[in-house]
């Protein structure tokens, strides 16, 4: 521990607080995508580690440099920023993709014939 | 007394983010579908993602903040590629 020693209580334990916090909430996420029984289910478990658990680490993160280093350190927002934008990118992407195996596993003859179809059409 | 506090949270907080991980890679090796697999890759890498942020609040250095975000950029590029592929993949199949 470099330099936590003269940080100010109220940032230390606001900083332990939003850390356990977060850890928290990335935990039971991940607890909830070991234990639900579908995939769509699951895959709204792991979104609560992504973003209130990553919002919380990442403000306490800026406390402490912030205090730490007595100017305000904002850089973390970009990490904020960037899983913001891209965790519902990828969820949607994938939830995509699943549907359509599952549409193609349900009725695979229509959709062959469908696909061999589609070059005559 | 409070840097005690912040010592003991902050090793706590990394078990706690490390047993993520552990549950992300059992679904990751377990699951049932590829789908599953993605997923549990995806929260694999947001945990580790965390995980280096408490290493950085605790060492109180900010260079594992650069290696966060490119964790960050890495596990969205292979989700998303995985994904697409997945989409793909059933043609060739």
């Amino acid at each position: 521990m470099t330099g936590a020693a003269d940080l100010p209580a109220w940032a230390a334990l606001l900083t332990a607080l939003l850390v356990l916090l977060g850890a928290g909430l990335a935990l039971v996420g991940s607890i909830g995508l070991l234990r639900l029984e579908d995939f769509y289910q699951r895959v709204h478990a792991p979104t609560l580690g992504a973003t209130l658990g990553a919002g919380s680490i990442l403000i306490g993160s800026m406390v402490f440099f912030s205090v730490l280093q007595s100017r305000p350190v904002l850089h973390e927002i970009l990490v904020g920023v960037f899983l913001t934008v891209t965790t519902p990118v990828t969820l949607i992407l994938l939830v995509k993709a699943t549907h359509h195996r599952d549409l193609d596993a349900e009725q695979p003859a229509t959709k062959t014939e469908a696909g061999d179809d589609r070059p005559a059409g | 007394m409070s840097a005690t506090i912040l010592a003991w949270s902050l090793v706590l907080a990394q078990m706690m983010l490390a047993a993520a991980m552990a549950c992300a890679a059992i679904r990751l090796v377990r699951g049932p579908r590829a789908q599953d697999r993605i997923l549990g890759l995806d929260t694999l890498y947001v945990n580790a993602m965390l995980l280096l942020l408490t290493f950085g609040i605790r060492t109180g250095s900010t260079l594992y903040f650069e290696m966060a975000l490119a964790i960050a950029l890495l596990g969205f590029v292979a989700t998303v590629a995985l994904s697409k592929f997945l989409m793909r993949g059933e043609v060739i199949e």
